[in-house]
């Protein structure tokens, strides 16, 4: 679907902000980004799927990334167009490769109780990018074609 | 019983149905509490026929089903059951993407769940 630079511009809706390593510093943010969805239209099931994969995302940067250092921040650029969700997510951390991350659906590791939270966020987005050193990682939603 | 915040709990015969408080178990903090009531259920209380209502879950995060997946395992070890049930279709494709609905025994809604004890 090809958009006009004023309906990009009038449609758009970008935010960049620092957030602390602490326990929930992300819901401001997640409850402004799915606002600003709803009021864009997207439906009620894209709504679910891009909150499950940002939540995974942001508890990922700051709890297994910074280590809930609170010396280190976890960076947030999001961008909301007419056709989609972009958002880059990057923490200080050490990083780390997302390919030695087992599995959780395989018989031995059904009954692991963590390492779930890259699956889903896979499942629910378009695309899901890790830089080299995986401490940064892109997420993308295409909004489905309205009916 | 002890006093539960983040859950309900009555017994249906010797089966204990449990319903969350929190519509989006999704918090870090919450969930810790909410574990650590569920397991108290099983260590403390001995409770260990369970059905896990979600009726009025709406959303919940890989850090709850790490939570469920333990129960199911103290369940387990003390001989237990437990079944879930009345589950949204949004929820449910969480299970059914991590295939946890072939660890968890899931029933449509509780009539069921309770027959099926």
């Amino acid at each position: 679907m090809a958009y006009s630079m004023s309906e990009i511009y009038s449609n758009c809706w970008s935010t960049t902000l620092c957030l602390p390593s602490v326990r929930g510093a992300g819901k401001p943010f997640i409850n402004e980004l799915l606002r600003e969805l709803s009021q864009k239209g997207w439906s009620a099931q894209e709504i679910f799927g891009v909150h499950l994969a940002v939540e995974e995302a942001l508890v990922n940067a700051i709890k297994h990334g910074n280590r809930l250092d609170e010396n280190k921040q976890v960076r947030v650029c999001c961008r909301v167009l007419p056709d989609r969700l972009w958002i880059e997510i990057a923490d200080e951390g050490c990083g780390f490769d997302p390919r030695c991350v087992p599995d959780c659906t395989a018989d031995e590791n059904l009954e692991t109780p963590n390492g779930r939270g890259i699956m889903l966020m896979r499942s629910f987005m378009s695309r899901v990018e890790y830089s080299p050193q995986g401490n940064c990682v892109v997420l993308e939603k295409k909004r489905e074609a309205e009916s | 019983m002890a006093q539960y915040r983040r859950l309900t709990v009555s017994d249906v015969g010797d089966v204990t149905v449990v319903r969350f408080v929190d519509r989006k178990i999704l918090d870090e903090l919450n969930i810790q509490e909410l574990g650590q009531e569920l397991f108290q259920l099983v260590e403390e209380d001995n409770k260990t026929r369970l059905l896990l209502n979600f009726q009025h879950v709406e959303f919940l995060s890989s850090a709850a089903l790490g939570k469920l997946i333990t129960l199911d395992k103290k369940v387990k070890a003390h001989g237990g059951r437990m079944k879930l049930s009345n589950i949204r279709p949004e929820i449910y494709e969480v299970f059914a993407i991590t295939k946890l609905n072939k660890l968890f025994d899931i029933k449509e809604d509780e009539a069921d769940a309770l027959a099926a004890f």
